[in-house]
């Protein structure tokens, strides 16, 4: 340990994930317009089109209690934040290991794997806290949000990104083709955010399709959201779903270390 | 004896052009099989099954039956899977004709060897195109196949449904075109994703345009892909007239004004 | 008809703008020759070249290809070209055995005809082992045969190769130059850019000297050389010196003294001969050498200055 001080000047820091997580920062900056306009306004837009649109046309029975636009925007709310760290931890990671090549870069640096993927993970959680911050904007506006606790959708939010950024770092680190991420859209992303209780209750669909819905992280984001939006309380105690989805996002972290490691030791 | 020696002339001609057409369409096919690319191509076809699923049959349940604007009332999801279909060719053909297409000729410089043969930039416009229509058609015949056997529509409506669709990806996929060809920077397919993504939702696609405040409505109906929508829903619900003649007419229009503007700046682009 | 020129240019301009890359040139190229276009990089060759190959309408003056316009009869006359860009344009999407055979298709040449050819054009690129890889993997050498033997597919009258061995290794320059070569032997017409002079004197019959848009001259290798040089040059180096007080301290030595910034060129009929004329006059070189005389000092003779400017 002396020793290691005695070379290592004092500037020279320990390495730590800031490093990383400015580096994506820095990229970000050139790039934030068109990322913002897609990442904003889609949810935005999904919100008028169902919400609004198709909401005049739903829910006429009454059965789910409120007006379906703010059944929904909460759902969303979850939804966009799936969306968007999915989004910066797939082809920005392809780009960075293969294309553009920044993590050879980085491992050439006393940075270390786990360096990387904290550095990625936190830029992820600014994105999804962006993102966050600006839909429940829109929602207040439109006046979905019925209670002071709609502010804890945020914490969620960031909650259910660092859950699935973990396990897409790790895919991320594993795929040879670019073309896997598009199934993962197809398999994955999309089926959760049409199936997992943003559009409908979960308990319309079959057994079966239940239960996938129960396991997919999305669902339980947006039960939470739901819960803090409309001031319901939740089907099961918040701690239980926010247990499962801390399990998703260590495991996921983990896995992505040791991928990362893996990937970067060739 | 002019027109005698002409006419032969003019058909080896246009067969030549027609092979070089269908060779371009033949690369893309020796492409598709390598690296994965086919499972995505083929996977496409659940994005409008699962949107069907999802929205038609889940928020349907939530909807019930459904009063069209001229009082026929039909299930939600009868009314939401025509417009997942023309929404489905659309964005097929746009997959091909923006991203892929703006790759192949800035990034890959794959059209540079091609003007360098006998090949010219209409036919491989319409090459590529040819392309798009066999991805674009694949998933149509998968969905049409799925909407008779949900009872959503009837055989005969189906195919005639399909050949609408083809129009529609004919139509997009020359806008698209079109499009990339003025596109700068990979940043750009950012908005174009949005406007996408907008015509998607707002084309009367979950709610009648009757619904629609009045001038968004207006805009909505200047849009290709409403057109696209109002006239495979007439095809599928069997309400066909002479207004579908018009979306028809119209997406033909699309199409060749899209196709004449990607030529025309491909010839800029790769012959300067 | 025999006699017609595969490519004949009068007065051929071509301008982007304000920019005149092409200005005014005479070019003519018969059945069988291998012709070269030498100059440093934006001199006009590839300009030119795109001309030929009809993807790059020319501005002004005449061309003729093929006895063909090349605006009007595009497509005719590409049919009858093999072209192998400066930048490999293979289609990372196939495997190299695809590369050949999809692009034959353009060509309307029927697939199994296309599978024989590509067969049988691996073989000559010495690529056969790889028939069935992608083209990702190969190396720059391997690429820009793999180009060539796709420009080949056609059995076009005239191939056109711009900058055929640029960015690639010595050992596999010689390998695209001995294919070359082969090629000139079966009669193929070659038309050739480069800006390295030993491309240059191995591969082409005549050539022309381009600068900035402008043919400065035009020959058989050996006639340029003697028209422009001596028969050898003796490249003096003096240490860390400014070399130009050198210059007067030589005069009368061979025909002419070129300084450059690093050594100095005496041009003579017999090198060794100034090489001692040097000595006698008590100046100390750190380095002597003499060796032939090459088109590079054609070229530094005409337009003052080197090819490759780096």
């Amino acid at each position: 340990m002396t020793a290691t001080q005695v070379i290592a000047p004092g500037w020279t820091a320990s390495p730590s994930p800031l490093p990383v997580f400015e580096h994506r920062l820095a990229g970000y900056r050139r790039i934030w317009r068109g990322s913002v306009f897609s990442t904003f306004l889609l949810p935005v837009l999904f919100l008028l089109g169902m919400g609004i649109s198709v909401g005049a046309f739903v829910n006429r029975a009454g059965e789910l209690g409120v007006p379906y636009l703010d059944y929904i925007a909460p759902g969303l709310l979850a939804s966009t934040a799936l969306q968007v760290a999915i989004g910066e931890t797939t082809w920005p990671v392809m780009s960075a290991f293969s294309w553009i090549r920044t993590y050879h870069a980085m491992r050439a640096s006393p940075l270390r794997p786990k360096d990387l993927v904290g550095g990625e993970t936190l830029f992820v959680s600014l994105r999804v806290g962006m993102s966050a911050v600006g839909f429940l904007i829109v929602m207040i506006l439109f006046g979905t949000v019925h209670s002071w606790w709609g502010v804890a959708a945020l914490p969620v939010a960031l909650v259910v990104g660092a859950a699935v950024a973990g396990p897409v770092l790790a895919f991320a680190a594993t795929i040879k083709s670019d073309n896997m991420f598009a199934l993962l859209y197809r398999f994955a992303v999309i089926p959760m955010t049409l199936f997992a209780g943003v559009f409908f209750p979960v308990a319309e669909m079959p057994l079966v399709a239940r239960w996938i819905a129960y396991a997919s992280p999305l669902w339980h984001g947006v039960e939470l959201c739901r819960a803090a939006t409309l001031g319901w309380p939740p089907l099961l105690p918040v701690a239980a779903h926010v247990a499962y989805l801390a399990v998703w996002a260590i495991v996921g972290y983990l896995l992505a270390c040791s991928r990362f490691a893996k990937k970067l030791t060739d | 004896m002019v027109t005698t020696l002409a006419l032969p002339r003019l058909i080896a001609r246009t067969q030549g052009s027609a092979g070089r057409i269908g060779a371009v369409t033949a690369r893309d096919l020796a492409a598709v099989r390598h690296s994965g690319y086919w499972l995505v191509v083929i996977s496409g076809f659940f994005e409008p099954v699962l949107y069907l699923m999802s929205i038609g049959v889940g928020v349907g349940g939530l909807v019930g039956d459904f009063t069209l604007a001229d009082g026929s009332v039909v299930s939600y999801a009868a009314f939401v899977a025509p417009a997942m279909l023309a929404a489905s060719a659309m964005n097929g053909a746009m997959a091909e004709a923006t991203f892929n297409f703006f790759a192949k000729m800035k990034w890959v410089k794959l059209y540079d060897a091609m003007v360098a043969t006998p090949l010219r930039p209409f036919e491989i416009a319409l090459g590529e195109l040819g392309w798009a229509l066999i991805r674009g058609s694949l998933y149509s015949v998968a969905f049409l196949v799925l909407m008779v056997a949900l009872g959503l529509t009837t055989a005969a409506w189906a195919v005639a449904a399909l050949f609408a669709s083809l129009l529609v990806g004919f139509a997009f996929g020359g806008v698209g075109m079109a499009i990339s060809t003025l596109v700068r920077t990979w940043q750009d397919f950012d908005y174009i994703m949005v406007v996408q993504f907008g015509l998607f939702l707002f084309s009367g696609t979950f709610a009648p345009v009757e619904s629609y405040p009045p001038v968004m409505r207006v805009i909505v109906e200047v849009t290709p892909l409403y057109q696209a929508v109002e006239l495979i829903r007439d095809l599928t619900t069997g309400r066909l007239s002479w207004g579908s003649l018009g979306h028809a007419a119209y997406l033909v229009v699309v199409a060749v004004i899209g196709l004449a503007v990607a030529a025309r700046r491909m010839n800029r682009i790769l012959c300067k | 008809m025999p006699d017609e020129p595969l490519i004949h240019a009068r007065g051929l301009v071509k301008r982007f703008g304000e920019f005149t890359a092409v200005d005014g040139i005479d070019v003519d190229v018969h059945r069988g020759e291998a012709f070269g276009f030498l100059g440093p990089n934006g001199a006009g060759k590839s300009s030119t070249m795109r001309m030929i190959g009809c993807v790059s309408p020319p501005t002004g003056g005449m061309l003729r290809i093929l006895g063909l316009d090349p605006v009007r009869d595009g497509p005719q006359i590409r049919g009858r070209l093999g072209v192998c860009p400066q930048q490999d344009s293979l289609d990372p999407e196939l495997t190299v055995t695809e590369n050949i055979t999809v692009y034959a298709r353009y060509f309307g040449i029927p697939r199994r005809v296309a599978r024989e050819r590509a067969a049988e054009l691996l073989e000559f690129v010495q690529l056969d082992e790889r028939a069935n890889d992608k083209v990702e993997p190969l190396s720059g050498g391997m690429k820009r045969r793999l180009t060539i033997a796709r420009a080949l597919v056609n059995e076009p009258e005239l191939v056109l190769l711009d900058e055929p061995t640029t960015g690639l290794d010595p050992q596999a320059r010689h390998l695209v130059w001995e294919r070359l070569f082969r090629l000139r032997q079966r009669g193929v017409t070659l038309v050739l850019t480069t800006h390295y002079m030993d491309e240059a004197e191995q591969l082409c019959d005549r050539l022309v000297v381009m600068d900035r848009g402008k043919i400065v001259a035009e020959g058989s290798p050996r006639e340029l050389i003697e028209r422009h040089s001596t028969r050898e040059v003796l490249e003096l180096r003096f240490g860390e010196d400014a070399l130009e007080i050198y210059t007067g301290k030589l005069a009368g030595i061979g025909e002419r003294v070129e300084v450059l910034p690093d050594r100095i060129l005496v041009y003579a009929t017999d090198g060794d001969a100034a090489a001692k004329a040097v000595h006698d006059r008590q100046l100390s070189p750190s380095s002597v050498l003499v060796r032939r005389s090459s088109l590079e000092d054609v070229f530094l003779h005409l337009t003052g200055r080197t090819l490759v400017e780096d």
